[in-house]
């Protein structure tokens, strides 16, 4: 045996080493959970971000004139006869008479294209509640187009206002105008476009070499092919962008340039050609006003940089919307409809009311369901079941079921609900059974777990003073398992409320249009939730609905975080020291 | 009282119990013949035949794992609770049979009192623990009955001054000794016949433990008690009769004089002089 002294100087020598692998595991540990919340930080902080856009929305508000003729077709006021209205075109009407001169088929599809058709319905409805409405005048407000929406928020287009104090005359033809300066009014957005040309052309080259350069390297004949065409075309296209952007001619503007604009007053001509000198140009005129004088003092050109190929909001609509909101006719606010909205095509008439009561009603038929059986199995189980080969067989099977894809429970819901029991599709009330089924073994396993960890001797002492055992379960055992049966069923029911899986199986990933009624009717109204709105609009092709998705996100988080807040709360007020 | 002033009180308690007179006039309370306890394969209690007398404490001393426990536990079916045990054998109380199938374990619990080795109250006010008894089995009819319940079990407990002030804090807020003599308060709320005590002051410190003792004895008056104990000293100084087990038999029984002073058995003068055990 070693001497108290070596014993000492052997604990001694490890001592820091200890030490160190202590650290070391102390410093592992901070770096994970740094590195967690960092992850959460950009997550959230991204979806906050993208969802932004979504919470504002501009909106039009317009005098819109109810012609008895048009509105009431049989002109008897009932509400059949309100029904058959043309209320888009009362609609259409009040947008033209904000531009008298629009005239044209495809000017006017431009200028009808600022809202969707469904804002009719809505003033329809405003209608039918109100018929003393047929004949007046109303102020009615619709969103815009969510293009024109994402124009107005300047998320879609890039574009430059330069206020011109040069005298510049306008000599209108068929649709076209010539523009003349006596100064070269032109020459420097000209130049500064030409220089963009010649630096595509330049960027074109590169890639027509290293195209031809990758080709001549390779051995497959069909690679070297399409390398080859690839070269080509971009050699042309150097070539056409070079010609084009030749000082000595007139600059052409096509729909792959930026589009150049000018605006005098209320009229609006976009250049289509640029004149050496930058002293004349040509354009097409959007928008004319009669008013304009012929020569005009002061003007703006509008350089919008993004090419009208490229944007979904065409030149004269990004007209008509300036003029409208200069006139004050468009406003920015808080967008309610995306709450009082159930879903719709259109992305600036969507909203999540739909999904969001769907997700309420599923939930409380989940909750309803799944907490009492799941809890009662797990204490029949843990407290009064017999230990044999049954109880085992059952046990093992729940736990089997724990793990069980979800996308399995919903294959389930539509052979035994659909199939068998005759229930609607596509319903809260069918959701709910389902995600219910799918979150039993949760409950019924932490709810076990919560029984097995009350100590023994709880038990004991209840049944040493004569209470039975139904007694000593619950008023004893149940209260102190509480908290954690909570938690465990929190758990399992936040898993239910983002799931989508199973609820392909039963139809409700689905457009509904209506939000089911918030009450005992809507279990079995068509319905959709939370998570299966995210991800229908995330597959959504319009921009817009990728802000919307971003929203939806964040509904859904703020929804999970305040049903823990609720556990939390409940596990604190039921919490005992034992 | 200081802790020195404390110790000499137990102490002076400990002179006057010591070695009571077993007075013939006892009757019997709890009879058993011949009860086997098995967990499962692996037997635990073996052929036990003991007459325990009416109000007088019986200790039973052994060492570990010699079915001292077990056998307790057999008298109030808590061995019910046990998945895989199976109690074989006559256990009698006041002539009646305990493991009759016509017997509730709910009232045979109400007149076979426990208390536990370590303290267990429930997770509720000092109040609740004593009044859960008599409320689930109505021995109240109001609430004022209720009270004087839990004043009177509270008093026989000696735990009255110390908690008075204090009824609806937690049970599990007192000292160790203080919860074991809510647990006893507890258990003579339902005003039991008999008291099982396993271990009770093996978790305690020495004031505590002669706090129990002297309860113990004043119980003696009422109730039958039946006490496990590791402690020579402790059986000696509060039980009139004494039972020492061995690896599941019930190897002498009788007064605790003559078993501490007189051993028949060769295993039982070992234990008693601690070379074994």
């Amino acid at each position: 045996m070693s001497s108290p002294v070596r014993i000492r100087d052997a604990v001694t020598e490890r001592l820091p080493q200890r030490h160190r692998a202590e650290q070391r595991f102390q410093a592992y540990g901070l770096a994970a959970i740094t590195l967690a919340v960092l992850f959460l930080a950009v997550l959230v902080g991204s979806i906050f971000t993208q969802s932004l856009s979504a919470f504002t929305a501009h909106r039009l508000t317009l005098p819109v004139t109810l012609e008895r003729e048009l509105v009431d077709p049989r002109a008897d006021g009932s509400e059949a006869s309100l029904r058959r209205g043309s209320y888009n075109i009362a609609l259409q009407a009040a947008l033209q008479a904000q531009f008298p001169t629009v005239v044209g088929l495809g000017e006017r599809r431009e200028l009808f294209g600022l809202y969707s058709a469904i804002n009719a319905s809505r003033l329809l409805n405003d209608v039918v509640e109100n018929p003393d409405l047929v004949g007046q005048t109303i102020e009615f407000e619709f969103p815009i187009s969510d293009d024109a929406d994402r124009y107005l928020k300047g998320a879609s287009v890039s574009e430059r206002v330069t206020e011109m104090n040069a005298p510049l005359s306008f000599s209108f033809g068929d649709g076209v105008a010539r523009l003349e300066a006596a100064e070269p009014v032109f020459a420097p957005v000209s130049d500064r476009l030409r220089q963009a040309m010649a630096e595509s052309a330049n960027r074109d080259e590169v890639a027509a070499a290293a195209a031809r350069a990758a080709a001549s390297q390779t051995i497959d004949a069909d690679e070297r092919q399409i390398l080859e065409a690839e070269a080509q075309r971009a050699e042309a296209r150097s070539l056409r962008l070079r010609e084009r952007a030749r000082p000595g001619a007139a600059l052409q503007l096509g729909p792959r340039e930026p589009s150049l604009l000018v605006r005098a007053g209320d009229t609006v001509v976009r250049l289509s050609s640029i004149e050496p000198g930058g002293r004349a140009a040509t354009g097409e005129v959007l928008l004319y006003t009669e008013a304009t004088a012929q020569t005009v003092a002061s003007w703006a050109l509008w350089e919008i940089e993004t090419p009208a190929a490229t944007r979904l909001v065409t030149d004269r609509q990004m007209v008509f919307v300036r003029l409208l909101e200069e006139r004050g006719l468009v406003r920015n606010a808080f967008n309610t409809l995306l709450f009082t909205n159930a879903d719709s095509r259109e992305p600036e008439l969507a909203g999540v009311r739909g999904a969001f009561v769907g997700t309420v009603l599923t939930m409380i038929i989940t909750i309803i369901l799944a907490i009492p059986v799941g809890v009662g199995a797990a204490i029949y189980l843990e407290e009064f079941a017999p230990k044999n080969r049954i109880t085992s067989f059952i046990e093992v099977n729940i736990n089997n079921l724990a793990a069980v894809p979800s996308i399995v429970f919903g294959l389930l819901g539509l052979a035994v609900f659909i199939n068998a029991f005759g229930l609607p599709r596509s319903t809260p009330l069918l959701g709910g059974m389902v995600l219910a089924l799918m979150t039993l073994p949760t409950v019924i396993i932490s709810s076990r777990a919560a029984l097995k960890a009350v100590p023994p001797s709880i038990r004991e002492a209840a049944l040493g003073v004569g209470a039975s055992r139904t007694q000593a379960v619950f008023h004893h055992v149940l209260p102190l398992a509480m908290p954690g049966m909570l938690t465990g069923s929190i758990i399992g029911l936040a898993q239910a409320l983002g799931e989508t899986a199973p609820l392909l199986m039963i139809g409700m990933v689905a457009f509904v249009a209506d939000a089911p009624s918030f009450g005992f009717t809507g279990f079995t109204d068509p319905s959709t939730v939370m998570p299966v709105q995210i991800f229908i609009w995330s597959t959504s092709a319009e921009r817009a609905f990728e802000a919307r998705t971003a929203a939806a996100i964040l509904v859904l988080l703020v929804l999970m975080v305040l049903f823990n807040a609720v556990a939390i709360y409940l596990r604190r007020k039921y919490e005992r020291r034992w | 009282m200081t802790a020195n002033e404390k110790l000499q009180a137990g102490a002076a308690v400990r002179q006057d119990t010591l070695y009571h007179p077993v007075e013939a006039s006892y009757t019997t309370k709890v009879a058993t013949k011949d009860v086997s306890v098995r967990y499962g394969d692996k037997p635990a209690l073996n052929s036990v035949s003991i007459e325990i007398p009416e109000r007088a404490v019986t200790a039973f001393i052994g060492p570990s794992g010699s079915g001292k426990s077990t056998f307790l536990r057999s008298i109030n079916r808590m061995n019910d609770t046990i998945d895989n045990a199976r109690v074989s054998g006559s256990i009698l109380i006041d002539g009646e049979e305990v493991n009759d199938r016509s017997v509730d374990p709910v009232i045979l619990r109400a007149r076979v009192g426990m208390v536990f080795q370590k303290p267990n109250p429930f997770p509720k006010t000092i109040y609740e623990n004593v009044a859960y008894g008599p409320r689930i089995h109505g021995l109240a009819a109001d609430k004022d009955q209720l009270d004087a319940i839990v004043e009177s079990s509270l008093r026989k407990a000696g735990l009255w001054d110390e908690v008075a002030d204090r009824l609806d804090q937690p049970g599990t807020s007192l000292s160790g000794g203080q919860q074991q003599r809510l647990v006893i308060a507890r258990a003579i709320a339902v005003n039991p016949e008999v008291i099982l005590m396993d271990e009770p002051c093996s978790a305690l410190d020495p004031i505590a433990t002669a706090r129990i003792e002297e309860l113990i004895d004043e119980l003696r008056e009422n109730y039958t008690l039946i006490i496990v104990t590791h402690s020579m000293a402790q059986a000696a100084r509060v039980s009139q009769m004494t039972a020492f087990f061995h690896l599941g038999s019930l190897v002498e029984y009788g007064p605790t004089e003559e078993i501490f002073t007189n051993p028949r058995d060769q295993r039982t003068q070992d234990y008693i002089t601690g070379r074994f055990g």
